[in-house]
C-alpha cells in the first residue's frame, strides 16, 4: 500500500494544490488494474488474486507504471472475482490466480484481450469488453457508487484525486448554515434508511434546537437481512460518508459525529476506520478545518449483533452504552437524542448523496427521479436471480427492469414469483405488479416498502407462507422485548405460521393473524414493531391461496414446508451415483450404486430435503 | 479455574480514561478473553462502578456476547433471505441434526460451535456456510458433510 500524501491540509487552496499534484502523478500509470475488494468477492477469494497480480507486477518491474488497486465492491457479486483493466476499460470475470501472469503478458504487456474471461451474454452469447456495456451496469445510473471500482478506499489521497472533500471545502469556504441546508431541501433528497424522511428538514429541525451541543449520528448497523448496499459504500468510499457527515454536522451546528457500524461487517468497520485516522491526519477531521474555525470530530461505535438498534432511538441508547430498547416518539432525537442533545441521524447511503448534492447542485440532483422521490437508489438484487449484486438505479425505474434488464431474470428457466422489499418491515410484490415504478411512495401505496433497499427475488419454488414464517422467526428473535405487543404478538403470529407450515393450521387461523397483525400495528412501541406483521399482511394480499392450500388441503405449493411433502426418486432421471444416499441423514435411500436408481423408504424418510437439494440431476421430485 | 484478571483490569482503565461506553468495554473484553467469564464480569464491577446485572443484562441482550466458552471451530450459517430462499434451511438443520447442538451452542466434545447470523451481505454465494472465518458459497448438505468430517479427522490425528 502507498502512504497517503495528504497530511496537515490547512486551507482550501492547499487541497486544490494536492489534488493537482496526485492528478500529475497519477499520469506515470500506463495502466491501472482495479480489482474488487467488496466482501462479496472477498469469499471468492479475490486477495489471492491480488496478490498474484502484486508479484507478477514486481517479477516483470512494472510497478511503476501500472497502479494495482484493491478498491471496493463493483456490484457485480455474481461474477467475481473481478477487475476492470484502465485506460481502455476491460473488464474481465471470475479470475483465477493462474490467469494472472497471463493477463500481465498477453493484456498489460501485449494489449491483447483474453475472450475467455470477458463476460459472456447469456441470451446472445456475446463476449462484452467494457464494464459500462454489459447488460448488469449498462441500466444503472452510479452516483452513490460511482467511485466506488475507481478508489483505493483505505488511501485518502484516492479519493482527493476525484474531487473528494471538494463540496466540503465549498461549503465550509463560501456558504452559510441555511444556504447549505437549503440545498438539501431544494434537492429533494430524503433519506435511505427506510422512512423516507426529507433530509434536508430533519437537518434543519435539528439546527433550530437550542443549545451548543448537538450532535450527527451515520447509521451503518444495516440489519435487514439481504441487504448490503450500505456495507459496501462504507467498504468501498468511506470518505463520501464522512464528507457527507461534515458538510451536515457544519449546517446543524455539531462539532461531534458517530458512526454505527454493525459488527458482521468487518471489513466495513476497518476501512471506516482507515478513512477516520487518515482524515484526521489530513486535518480534515479535527480542529479548525480548511482553516475556517469549524471543528468536527468522529467516533466510531461497533454494534453488537442487535437487530433493533437500526431504529434510532435503541441506535442512540446503544452508543450510550445501554441496552438497545427504543423510547417513545417524541421526543425525537432531532430534539432529544444521544446525552439528551439535538442529534440528526442519517444512514450511510443518504449521508454518501451529500457531497455530490453539494458538488453538482440542487437542480441537478433533482434532475433525476419521479416528482416526490429523487436522485438514485441503490438495492441489492438477491434471491433467485440470475445476475445477484448490488445496483444503483434512477427512482422511478420499474421493478421489471430491474429483475429482468439488469438482473437477468431468474436462474435454471423457472418462474418469477414475487420480489420482497424492505426486509423484515416490508412486502412482497407480485408479478402482477412488475411494471410498478420504484420510489418511496408507489412502494408504501401497494403494502411494501423502500426500506434500506434489499430486494430478494423468488421464484415459483418459494413458499409464501414459509417467508412470512421466516420473517416472523427472524422478528421474534430479534425483538427487543420491551413492549407487549411486539414480544408476545409476533410470538403468537410465530406459533401460528409454524403450525400452518405443518399441516395442523385451520382455516380461523387467518383471521387469527390479520387479528394480531392490526392489534401489533396500532400498538407496537416503535416502527420496527410497528411494521413487523407485514411480510404477514402482504403474502396474505396477494398469495392467499397459498394459504388455503396449507390449511385445506394440508399441501404447500412450491413444495418447501418438510411436513407437507413427500419426495419420491424418478428413476428415469436417477444415474445412481449415490450422493443422495450419503446426505440421507435417517439412511431412508437405498440404491443409488453403480448406476442402480436410488429409492426412498417413505417410513424412514422425515422430508428433510437434504436429497432433493444435492441430487445434480434433479432427480428427486416432491409432490 | 483462574482467570488472568489482569487484561481486564487495563480494559477498565482504558474505559474509564476514553470515556467509552460499556458496551465497548464488553466487546474488547470479549475480543480479548474469547467470552465473558464470570470471574472477568465480577472484576469488572470490582474495577468499574457497575452493578454485576447491568453487566449480564448487556451481555444476554446483545447477539455477538457469549457467557461460555466457544468450541475449536466455529460453524456459521447464514440464515439472510437471500440465503433462506436458497436452501439454507436445509443445511442448517442437517448441521443440527448431525452435532445435536441447536444454534449458539457447543458439542460436547468442544469442537464445534454452531451459530447463525441474519445476513453476511455475501448473497452472491448463498447459501453460505462460514467456517472459522472461510467462506464456502453455494454449499450443500453434502459438501458440509465432507467438510465437518475432515475438520473432525484432523483434530482427532491432532488432539490440541
Amino acid at each position: 500500500m502507498i502512504a497517503p500524501a495528504a497530511k496537515n491540509i490547512a486551507s482550501a487552496g492547499q487541497l486544490d494544490q494536492l489534488r493537482q499534484r496526485l492528478r500529475v502523478d497519477a499520469e506515470r500509470y500506463k495502466v491501472n488494474i482495479a480489482v474488487c475488494g467488496g466482501t462479496g468477492c472477498q469469499a471468492y477469494d479475490c486477495q489471492a488474486v491480488i496478490d498474484a497480480f502484486d508479484q507478477e507486477l514486481a517479477r516483470r518491474d512494472l510497478k511503476d507504471t501500472v497502479r494495482l488497486r484493491c478498491t471496493g465492491c463493483h456490484g457485480f457479486c455474481e461474477r467475481g472475482p473481478l477487475a476492470v483493466i484502465s485506460p481502455s476499460g476491460l473488464f474481465y470475470q471470475q479470475i483465477k490466480t493462474e490467469d494472472v501472469p497471463e493477463i500481465v503478458d498477453k493484456t498489460i504487456i501485449g494489449g491483447e484481450v483474453i475472450e475467455r474471461l470477458l463476460y459472456r451474454e447469456p441470451i446472445t452469447k456475446d463476449r462484452i469488453r467494457e464494464e459500462s456495456e454489459v447488460p448488469f451496469y449498462k441500466h444503472q445510473q452510479r452516483i452513490v457508487f460511482g467511485a466506488n471500482g475507481i478508489i483505493e478506499p483505505t488511501n485518502i489521497d484516492d479519493y482527493i484525486a476525484v474531487g473528494g472533500y471538494q463540496a466540503l471545502a465549498k461549503v465550509v469556504g463560501a456558504l452559510s448554515a441555511q444556504e447549505v441546508i437549503d440545498i438539501v431541501l431544494r434537492s429533494g433528497l430524503r433519506g435511505r434508511g427506510g422512512g423516507g424522511f426529507a433530509a434536508g428538514r430533519k437537518w434543519e429541525i435539528t439546527r433550530d434546537q437550542g443549545g451548543d451541543t448537538k450532535y450527527v449520528i451515520c447509521n451503518a448497523d444495516e440489519g435487514d437481512p439481504g441487504a448490503y448496499m450500505d456495507r459496501s459504500i462504507l467498504e468501498g468510499n468511506p470518505h463520501s460518508v464522512l464528507e457527507g457527515m461534515l458538510i451536515g454536522a457544519y449546517a446543524i451546528g455539531a462539532a461531534e459525529g458517530y458512526i454505527y457500524v454493525r459488527a458482521e461487517y468487518p471489513l466495513a468497520v476497518r476501512n471506516i476506520g482507515v478513512a477516520v485516522a487518515q482524515a484526521e491526519e489530513a486535518a480534515l477531521l479535527g480542529e479548525n478545518i480548511l482553516g475556517t474555525g469549524f471543528n468536527f470530530k468522529v467516533r466510531i461505535s461497533r454494534g453488537a449483533g442487535a437487530f433493533v438498534c437500526g431504529e434510532e432511538t435503541a441506535l442512540i441508547a446503544s452508543v450510550e452504552g445501554r441496552l438497545g430498547t427504543p423510547s417513545a416518539k417524541p421526543p425525537f432525537p432531532a430534539q432529544r437524542g444521544l446525552f439528551g442533545m439535538p442529534t440528526n441521524i442519517n444512514n450511510v447511503e443518504t449521508w454518501a448523496n451529500v457531497p455530490q448534492i453539494i458538488s453538482r447542485g440542487a437542480d441537478w440532483f433533482a434532475g433525476t427521479g419521479t416528482p416526490k422521490s429523487k436522485g438514485t437508489k441503490v438495492f441489492s438484487l438477491v434471491g433467485k436471480i440470475n445476475n445477484t449484486g448490488l445496483v444503483e438505479v434512477p427512482m422511478g425505474i420499474t421493478l421489471r427492469e430491474v429483475v429482468f434488464d439488469i438482473g437477468g431474470g431468474i436462474p435454471k428457466g423457472r418462474k418469477f414469483k414475487a420480489v420482497q422489499t424492505g426486509g423484515p418491515s416490508g412486502g412482497l410484490i407480485p408479478e402482477s405488479m412488475l411494471d410498478l415504478p420504484i420510489d418511496f411512495d408507489e412502494l408504501t401505496g401497494v403494502g411494501a416498502m423502500m426500506g434500506s433497499g434489499g430486494m430478494i427475488v423468488m421464484d415459483e419454488d418459494t413458499c409464501m407462507v414459509d417467508i412470512a414464517r421466516y420473517f416472523m422467526n427472524f422478528l421474534r428473535e430479534e425483538s427487543c422485548g420491551k413492549c407487549t405487543p411486539c414480544r408476545e404478538g409476533i410470538k403468537n403470529m410465530l406459533h401460528i405460521l409454524t403450525r400452518i407450515c405443518q399441516g395442523a393450521g385451520n382455516e380461523d387461523d387467518i383471521g387469527r393473524l390479520e387479528a394480531l397483525a392490526d392489534g401489533i400495528g396500532a400498538a407496537a412501541l416503535c416502527a420496527l414493531g410497528g411494521t413487523a406483521p407485514n411480510p404477514v399482511l402482504s403474502s396474505l394480499k396477494y398469495f392467499r391461496d397459498e394459504y388455503l392450500a396449507h390449511v385445506k388441503e394440508k399441501r404447500c405449493p412450491a413444495g418447501v414446508c418438510t411436513a407437507l411433502i413427500t419426495l419420491s426418486i424418478d428413476a428415469a432421471k436417477c444415474k445412481g451415483c449415490g450422493r443422495c444416499v450419503k446426505v440421507c441423514p435417517t439412511d431412508a435411500i437405498s440404491g443409488g450404486v453403480k448406476k442402480a436408481p436410488a429409492k426412498i423408504d417413505q417410513a424412514k424418510c422425515i422430508s428433510c430435503r437434504a436429497c432433493f437439494e444435492t441430487c445434480p440431476f434433479d432427480a428427486v421430485t416432491i409432490v | 479455574m483462574g482467570v488472568d484478571l489482569e487484561p481486564v483490569g487495563r480494559l477498565c482503565e482504558s474505559h474509564v480514561s476514553n470515556r467509552t461506553s460499556l458496551v465497548m468495554l464488553l466487546q474488547e473484553t470479549q475480543d480479548k478473553y474469547g467470552y465473558l467469564p464470570r470471574e472477568v464480569l465480577k472484576q469488572i464491577t470490582r474495577e468499574i462502578d457497575v452493578p454485576l446485572a447491568r453487566l449480564y443484562g448487556l451481555a444476554t441482550f446483545y447477539r455477538s456476547f457469549t457467557l461460555t466458552p466457544r468450541g475449536k471451530h466455529e460453524l456459521c450459517v447464514c440464515t439472510g433471505t437471500a440465503c433462506h430462499v436458497r436452501g439454507a434451511p436445509t443445511v442448517l438443520q442437517h448441521l443440527q441434526r448431525r452435532l445435536g447442538v441447536s444454534p449458539g451452542e457447543t458439542t460436547e466434545d468442544g469442537l464445534f460451535t454452531l451459530v447463525t447470523v441474519n445476513c453476511l451481505g455475501a448473497c452472491a454465494l448463498g447459501p453460505l456456510l462460514v467456517v472459522d472465518g472461510k467462506y464456502h458459497g453455494k454449499i450443500t448438505v453434502g459438501e458440509a458433510d465432507e467438510l465437518l468430517s475432515s475438520l473432525a479427522e484432523a483434530a482427532q490425528q491432532n488432539p490440541q
